[in-house]
């Protein structure tokens, strides 16, 4: 690739950018999409803290029964709050948005994405949706309260602003949909010479399968919403049982979406530990088509289990058997992809830097996570658990256990090819180090509280209850202290850290083969594809290049 | 395509990939299909509960002016057809001629459409009136399904005449040649999906008795 002289005298992105408008102008009319990622980056962070602030505060409001800091009705809004944003604005968009942006094109060697002006759009309808959930708070009426499923018949009876609120979940699925489509004409059509479909690196793979997921599962949802507000503004009657509708047809709908898009959120994280493993641990990875093909086979199956949120609904036993069943089939994809891992590192030449720290703690939540679901998944079980605080444990320890620490994870890892810029390795150990401790504090005594039969979404709590609900909050701080020192350290890297090398940490994927942060087109000349994405050997060639 | 007119290409566009912006828009219609898909399956779920009351409501509809309408939304979609043939084939005349005949058809859909609705409104029939709310329970699905279906497609065909007018005064200005017409090739598969659309909901809603 590009020789030392010739790297000296390119500009990064950050210098020269694709209009000659310049400033904040030029960032936000810029097509680019590593500009892109990062215009995601800033917007979605914000709003994790905001989520994140939000779940402390309920969690203060639980340290002890009864009314704490705040009424019921406020504790109704914060959940749905929560929810709203770190599903919409956080976790769905997370991964897909900033880190497939920025990497997507660069790892199969493309100069950017299929469609830059279409992927601009997708930012700004993004905004557009971040700022009717905005408006929707401080409108009369209040703030929406239904909790994030918006489920009828409360949803069409609140008289909290729901049309506005789950309007802007419609925008920001837009948003989705269009970035889903990019990436799949991009994989399709503009892999450089050489990137065969099974040359591909699996971050590759596993954001093409979300975005596929994206594509086919988003829609579902958007009629959803739809016929909500129609139900709300006209009361035409499809979901009201007093003129023959049917409220559990809302169940459906809303989980024929839901329940993909919780793999909308995980499969993007899972191609990112398979990136930060190979690299960490110099060995190519384990079953990589057994990995690639089960990010598609969890696409697949998991359109097939979204009535698992319905076991006490009244649906019929054989329709309950048969989704639990289906269930179980969805862990074994993820089964497969965890013991590749694991496999990777073994007699690997492991150096245990931050990003592989931050996926070691990934593998112990999420496995947690995962075997939860299974106890979830069963139906007997499910009769008793669910509702309770053992789901919303579940739910925390894959998103937050997963996709979360994966988001970290990843910024982690990029940093210093986004920025060019180096972290504190001895600040980031502490903050995985302290993740790793506040996080089971605060959310593994829900799964205790859940199985002794502590519903969720409530303000309040039985006395006896007191003990495990203190341990949870005084996780909760250390968790949210934790979170402000990993990013506060990103944060101050950005300014004052030291100027970053090419590849510090020896990977072999296409973005180790430009310079850090990237020039405009990505790579001073288009590259051809001769090994496979994790043969190290390769290493040695790079490091005659640089 | 050698490195020389590679070059050239990037420079008068920088991301010209007619086969990708295919491809990209077929993905597009495949969401809209979904979007339709959910609405479908209510439909069929009450269709088969209250197929009797289903049946009582459509003769209330006006077959006449549903096969109308479908003549010429059919017809639009050859107009569309033969308005890409035309630029194709450098001419460009034609070309315009039957673009506003498809924008003038799809008028005329949504004047044939507010007549048909406005109809039903005198008689008293529409969501959350007391005239439907006296009918049975199937009845009232049945006229729910068909404000919103019909309303959710007169809105992509307004969507479509935009673009299509979009489209017109893109090859007025010659932006879209014989050699560069996949805007126009695109903007066609949509009319042709509105259209597609509307032939499911036609027997649907006015010909099952």
């Amino acid at each position: 690739m590009a020789n030392e002289s010739l790297a000296v005298e390119e500009k990064s992105f950050y210098e020269e950018g694709t209009s000659k408008r310049t400033g904040l102008l030029g960032w936000l009319t810029s097509t680019d999409h590593k500009r892109i990622g990062l215009l995601y980056l800033i917007a979605i962070t914000v709003f994790f803290l905001v989520g994140a602030t939000i779940g402390l505060l309920m969690r203060l409001e639980l340290i002890s029964p009864g009314e704490t800091i705040m009424a019921a009705q406020t504790y109704n809004a914060l959940f749905t709050l929560h929810g709203v944003i770190m599903i919409f604005l956080f976790i769905i968009p997370g991964l897909p948005a900033i880190f497939g942006n920025f990497f997507l094109p660069i790892q199969i060697g493309a100069k950017d994405v299929a469609f830059p002006r279409l992927n601009l759009l997708s930012w700004y309808i993004y905004i557009i949706g971040a700022a009717l959930a905005l408006i929707s708070l401080v409108l009369p009426g209040g703030p929406i309260d239904t909790g994030w499923t918006f489920y009828i018949p409360y949803s069409v009876r609140s008289t909290t602003n729901v049309s506005l609120a789950i309007f802007s979940a419609f925008v920001l699925g837009f948003s989705s949909i269009l970035t889903g489509i990019n990436f799949i004409t991009t994989v399709h059509r503009m892999r450089a010479p050489g990137m065969g479909w099974f040359k591909m690196p699996l971050f590759v793979w596993s954001t093409y399968s979300t975005a596929w997921i994206q594509v086919i599962a988003t829609p579902v949802i958007a009629i959803t919403i739809i016929l909500v507000i129609l139900e709300r503004t006209f009361g035409v009657g499809i979901f009201d049982p007093a003129l023959g509708g049917d409220p559990l047809l809302f169940q459906h709908l809303f989980w024929i979406y839901s329940h993909p898009a919780v793999y909308i959120m995980i499969l993007p994280a899972m191609g990112v530990v398979s990136e930060i493993i190979p690299t960490f641990a110099r060995r190519t990875i384990f079953g990589y088509k057994a990995i690639a093909f089960s990010s598609l086979a969890i696409a697949f199956v998991g359109y097939l289990v979204w009535a698992h949120h319905m076991f006490t609904s009244g649906i019929s036993d054989t329709a309950r058997a048969i989704f639990s069943f289906l269930t179980f089939i969805v862990a074994l994809p993820s089964g497969v992809k965890v013991f590749n891992w694991v496999a990777t590192m073994y007699k690997g030449s492991i150096d245990p830097k931050p990003p592989f720290l931050w996926v070691m703690s990934f593998i112990f939540l999420f496995s947690i996570g995962g075997l939860t679901g299974l106890v979830v998944g069963a139906l007997a079980l499910d009769v008793h658990l669910h509702d309770t605080y053992f789901v919303v444990a579940h739910f925390h320890y894959v998103m937050f256990g997963g996709t979360g620490t994966i988001f970290i994870a990843a910024l982690y890892y990029w940093f210093p090819k986004m920025f060019g810029k180096t972290y504190n390795i001895k600040i980031a150990n502490w903050g995985v180090a302290l993740f790793f401790i506040s996080f089971n504090m605060l959310y593994f005594p829900k799964f205790i509280l859940g199985y002794m039969g502590q519903p969720r979404r409530y303000y309040d709590y039985l006395p006896e209850f007191t003990s495990l609900q203190v341990i949870s909050t005084v996780g909760s701080w250390i968790l949210y202290a934790t979170l402000l020192l990993v990013f506060g350290n990103l944060v101050y890297s950005l300014f004052k850290g030291k100027k970053s090398t090419g590849n510090p940490w020896g990977g072999v994927t296409l973005e180790w083969h430009t310079s850090s942060p990237p020039p405009l087109e990505n790579f001073h000349e288009i590259p051809k594809v001769t090994h496979e994405p994790y043969d190290f050997s390769q290493l040695k060639e790079m490091k005659h290049e640089s | 395509m050698s490195h020389n007119e590679h070059a050239i290409a990037n420079e008068q566009h920088v991301h010209r990939d007619d086969t990708g912006a295919k491809m990209g828009m077929w993905l597009f219609l495949f969401t809209e299909l979904l979007l339709f898909g959910g609405m479908f399956l209510i439909y069929a779920v009450y269709r088969f509960q209250f197929s009797d009351q289903f049946r009582v409501a459509a003769l209330e509809l006006n077959t006449s002016l549903g096969t109308l309408n479908t003549i010429i939304l059919l017809t639009s979609s050859l107009t569309v057809a033969l308005a890409i043939t035309a630029i194709q084939k450098k001419n460009k005349f034609f070309a315009i001629i039957n673009l506003v005949l498809t924008l003038f058809f799809a008028l005329l859909f949504m004047v044939i459409k507010y007549f048909e609705w406005g109809s039903k409104f005198e008689h008293g029939i529409y969501p959350g009136s007391e005239e439907l709310l006296n009918k049975q329970n199937g009845e009232v699905l049945f006229f729910g399904l068909y404000y919103v279906m019909t309303g959710l497609h007169g809105l992509h065909i307004i969507i479509g005449m935009a673009l299509l007018f979009w489209i017109l005064i893109l090859v007025m200005k010659d932006k879209i040649t014989h050699d560069n017409f996949v805007k126009m090739e695109n903007s066609g598969l949509y009319w042709h999906l509105v259209d597609l659309i509307w032939i499911f909901l036609f027997p649907l809603f006015y010909l099952i008795h």
